[in-house]
Parts: structure tokens; C-alpha cells; sequence
């Protein structure tokens, strides 16, 4: 693989949530790819490129954590801050926190560890003389440094990730020895039934598409975009 | 006003005294805890409340330093309703759902939304404008707040000498109790923690600023409010806090000259015994009696060969 680059992240908590328990969020039991690609975008992205995510490997053991919290059940409507601006003053604009409270639990992962591996490619809206090289170049020296668009997160803001580049000739990080069992995958591999792949952002309506995702020996593969695998 | 031109990152320390931080919904208000290690947690959420409060206090009034999610009841729509009530106009609309036509419409509405108020331009809101895309991203990311140390919840039992209502009364007064004092008496309970450090990491994108406005002034009102913001949420739950140290890593690149992770490691804390450091996994701490002061710690930041284009500025 020409462009292809190895991220090591890692942090506290991360919540990637299932689409179909958002409300009290669950965790999927390791990072998505959609999750992965929104990272490495963190570091380095340009309209010109579109990150590909090929594997992800998973250090540390599955483990979940509850946390609940108060939040707010509504968004900003768009008719009262429009009507706000017309009249020209603030009223009716503000959210009321304490009678628009849900208290919603979250469950979380605790102390994730992968390595993401990922390569792009160039991408509709590159220009002809758009180099791929100049991209890679960027992104590693970003990574190396720590320099970022924004801090990524695992999932959720609140879930800080730390990264490093891994450097192409070194050694993935070491797998955390207690995580060498049957639940990454190691002897049998484990089916973690249908995983979202990505948002199809460019259709209408944006579709979600979901792959069957398997760890084998902690490392979880991701079909390429336009394969068989990929289910819409 | 010109936007943040430089990438931050902090570390802000805090403490809490004979209170609780956070409470758990989850937990009957239990403060927080990791079930696995005992250590104490502060929501990202409930300090980005105390920062709001702190502003809506500080700047009350001030434009373009509004608050979008408020608490209690709002006087300006009392105001308002005043006013439609003497004059008899403003008929606001009542459609059901509005959405922009266009992209130009939700980006002027989100522009407004981010000059008028604080929280947007620094946090961000989701605002239903557009399918999926009226979403603003602040610069302003927070994480959760641990303690440094296990931290041990007491539950403090207390009575109050007075029935909620003629009822719970009438039932005191059959049971027949002699003694005239404990006539009334309803007992409740609060969970303190008797000490406990926390560190929260937070990080500030300057591209992100520049998308939302989030200017040189609104880093210095945001780390005032950090510093201060525990001086204006007093109450019978929380006891005693106070932010300790705030330590803010700036980088002269927009993007940041080092990982963040690598500038948090350099701030330390461990156990002060007789004024010397000690690691906070130490085994020797074992023997010595529980933390109940913050200089019963010690924070220490490695200057020593820190990244070119970071500097540490010390705000508390």
C-alpha cells in the first residue's frame, strides 16, 4: 500500500455508539470505522482526499462502564432564532435547562487502546495537480508532532484521544497480555454482528451502511468502500 | 474581534471540601465514582454549567456575552410578554417546523447564533437547521474530571424539625413519641466527600475558533471563569471548592507544536510528605493517613525541555 498510515489512539473512556440504542447510548465493543475516519480528519483533511480505513487493532480488553447524566432533550430551532433576528432582540431564543431535562445513562468503554491503519485516496474534488505525497507528508508530520485540526475524540467530545503516528518501519505498540482472549478474537474468531461501516453523506437522505464486523486475533478488518461486504 | 490565533491546552485542578462535586443520578446522588477504581468523577457537562453560570453572572447584560443554555426562568420573555400584553402586537408565529431554505440562510443563522451567545461560540449547540449540518462545533472541549486519588463518600444522616405537611404530622403524633423534641422530625441524608483532588484536561482549537468567533477576549473570560467559578456556586450540596491550579499550555502554531498528552504528563501530582515529593502509587504512602488538605499534595510542572513554540502560563 502506497499512502498507507498506522495511528495509535487511545484514552479513557469512548462511547461509539449503535444507531439503534442512541437514546440511552451502548457502545459498540470497538471503534468504527466511521469513528476512526473522523480522527484521522481531526489531524489532517482536505476536500481533495478521502480517508480509507483497512484495519483496526484492538489493545486492551472490552470493557463498559454506566455513566448517566443530566442532559437536554431539544435542539435550537431554527424558526425562533430566525424570527429572533428579524425582531432584533434575544427573547424566546434561550433552551431552559431544567424543564427540558432527560436523564440519559451511557454505556461506555474504559481504557481503549487501537491502532488504526488507513490509507486515502484522492478524491473527486482533487485538482489535477493535486499530489497524493504532499497529503501523506502532512498528515505524518502532524501526527509525529501532535499537531492537530482539533483535539480527536473516541466518539464522543467529552472522550479525549491521545495519538501517535506509529512510524512506518517500527513495531506496532504491544497488546496488552490480558487481552489475548477469546473476546478479541484470539483462538476462534469473534462475529461482532453488523457494525456501521460509515454515513453515506453524499446521498440523499444519508443512509447509513453497516458491514459484519469479526475480530481475529484483535484485529479487526474493514472492507473496502464499493465491496460486496459493505450493506446498505 | 479577531479569533483565537493559537492552539490551547489546560489542566485545571480543583478540590472539593466535605461536599459533593457531582452527584450520580444513577446512584440516589452518590458523588461520582469509577466503579472499578474508586476514583471520583466530575461530568465534562456539570463544569461547562459552572462556566456558563459563572459568565451569565460576570457579563450579565453584555452583548454578544448571552447564554443559550440557560437555568431558571428567563426575565427577558417576561419582559416581552409584557410588552404584548400593553401594546397588543408581535404575533410570533406558530409554524410547526421551520427549516432554512438554504445553506446561506442556515450559515447567517448560525453566524448569529454564535455572535450573540458565549455558549455557542465557545462550547457549541446543535440547532435543527438543514438535514444533519446545523450542528456548531465549538473550540472548547472538556473531559471528564478524575480524582487523583480513591476517593471514600460518607453518608451524613440529619433530621429537620419540621413536617412537610398536616399528614406525615398526624402520624407522628399517633406513634406517641414522649419526647417533645423529636415530635416532627423528618431525617435526610447527604453523601459527601470528605477530600478529593480532581483534574479535568481541556483542549482549544484555534480552527475551530475561527469558525465560531471564539476570540483572544473570550480565552481570557473563559479562563476567568475557570479560576472563579466555584466561588459563584455556593450551596448546601457542594461544600468547599476551589480551582487550585490552572495550568494553560499555548502553542504558537494554530495547529499545536506538540500532543497533548505529552504536555498533561508534565504536570504531576503526588503525596506531599514532609515537603518532599512522593509518586502517588508509592507503596510507602500506604501507612499514611488519608489526604484532607490540598497541601497534603504537591503539583509539580516539568519545565525542563519543554517542545519548541509551547509556552506554560500559570493563571492560578
Amino acid at each position: 500500500m502506497a499512502f498507507g498510515i498506522r495511528l495509535h489512539v487511545r484514552g479513557r473512556n469512548a462511547l461509539f455508539t449503535r444507531p439503534e440504542l442512541k437514546v440511552e447510548r451502548v457502545s459498540y465493543d470497538v471503534m468504527t470505522p466511521s469513528a476512526a475516519r473522523g480522527i484521522l480528519e481531526a489531524i489532517h483533511w482536505k476536500p481533495a482526499i478521502s480517508w480509507v480505513i483497512d484495519r483496526i487493532h484492538v489493545l486492551e480488553p472490552i470493557r463498559f462502564q454506566s455513566i448517566r447524566r443530566n442532559e437536554v432533550g431539544h435542539k435550537a430551532p431554527a424558526g425562533a432564532i430566525k424570527s429572533a433576528m428579524k425582531r432584533g432582540d434575544l427573547a424566546g431564543v434561550q433552551l431552559l435547562v431544567d424543564e427540558d431535562r432527560q436523564q440519559r445513562a451511557a454505556t461506555v468503554l474504559v481504557n481503549p487502546a487501537y491502532v488504526i491503519e488507513a490509507h486515502f485516496t484522492l478524491s473527486a474534488r482533487a485538482g489535477a495537480d493535486e499530489n497524493a505525497g504532499k497529503h501523506l507528508d502532512i498528515f505524518n508530520r502532524r501526527a509525529a508532532r501532535g499537531q492537530c485540526f482539533h483535539q480527536p475524540c473516541l466518539g464522543a467530545r467529552e472522550f479525549a484521544a491521545d495519538f501517535a503516528l506509529v512510524p512506518p518501519d517500527a513495531p506496532l505498540p504491544a497488546r496488552n497480555p490480558q487481552a489475548e482472549t477469546a473476546d478479541l478474537g484470539f483462538g476462534t474468531p469473534r462475529d461482532l454482528g453488523l457494525m456501521l461501516w460509515d454515513i453515506d453523506h453524499a446521498a440523499p437522505g444519508r443512509p447509513s451502511m453497516f458491514f459484519r464486523a469479526r475480530l481475529v486475533d484483535g484485529v479487526m478488518e474493514v472492507p473496502a468502500p464499493g465491496s460486496a461486504e459493505v450493506l446498505r | 474581534m479577531t479569533p483565537l490565533s493559537r492552539r490551547h491546552d489546560f489542566v485545571l485542578i480543583f478540590d472539593v471540601t466535605n461536599g459533593n462535586p457531582n452527584g450520580d443520578p444513577d446512584a440516589g446522588n452518590l458523588p461520582r465514582m469509577d466503579p472499578e477504581t474508586n476514583h471520583g468523577l466530575v461530568s465534562d457537562v456539570s463544569l461547562k454549567r459552572k462556566i456558563r453560570n459563572y459568565v451569565e453572572l460576570a457579563r450579565a447584560g453584555v452583548e454578544g456575552h448571552h447564554i443559550y443554555v440557560q437555568e431558571g426562568a428567563i426575565l427577558n420573555e417576561k419582559h416581552r410578554q409584557a410588552y404584548v400584553a400593553v401594546r397588543g402586537d408581535e404575533k410570533s408565529k406558530k409554524d410547526a417546523k421551520l427549516n432554512p431554505k438554504t445553506d446561506a440562510e442556515a450559515d447567517e443563522l448560525r453566524a448569529w447564533m454564535c455572535a450573540n451567545f458565549f455558549d455557542v461560540r465557545t462550547f457549541g449547540a446543535v440547532m435543527s437547521t438543514g438535514i444533519n449540518c446545523g450542528q456548531v462545533k465549538g473550540p472548547v472541549q472538556m473531559t471528564f474530571a478524575r480524582s487523583v486519588e480513591p476517593i471514600f463518600p460518607v453518608e451524613v444522616s440529619i433530621t429537620r424539625m419540621a413536617a412537610t405537611n398536616e399528614a406525615e404530622k398526624k402520624k407522628r403524633d399517633a406513634a406517641d413519641d414522649s419526647d417533645s423534641r423529636t415530635d416532627n422530625r423528618t431525617m435526610g441524608r447527604k453523601h459527601i466527600v470528605p477530600y478529593g483532588l480532581y483534574v479535568a484536561h481541556g483542549f482549544i482549537s484555534a480552527k475551530f475558533a475561527e469558525r465560531t468567533g471564539f476570540s483572544e477576549a473570550d480565552l481570557d473570560l473563559l479562563l476567568e471563569a475557570l479560576a472563579s467559578m466555584f466561588e459563584h456556586d455556593r450551596s448546601a450540596a457542594r461544600g468547599e471548592m476551589t480551582t487550585r491550579k490552572l495550568i494553560v499550555f499555548a502553542h504558537e502554531n494554530p495547529l499545536g507544536n506538540a500532543p497533548a498528552h505529552a504536555l498533561f504528563d508534565r504536570v504531576r501530582i503526588g503525596r506531599d510528605v514532609d515537603g518532599a515529593f512522593r509518586e502517588l502509587d508509592d507503596r510507602g504512602l500506604g501507612n499514611l493517613a488519608p489526604a484532607r488538605k490540598f497541601s497534603d499534595y504537591r503539583v509539580e510542572i516539568d519545565r525542563e525541555g519543554l517542545p519548541a513554540g509551547v509556552e506554560i502560563r500559570e493563571i492560578l
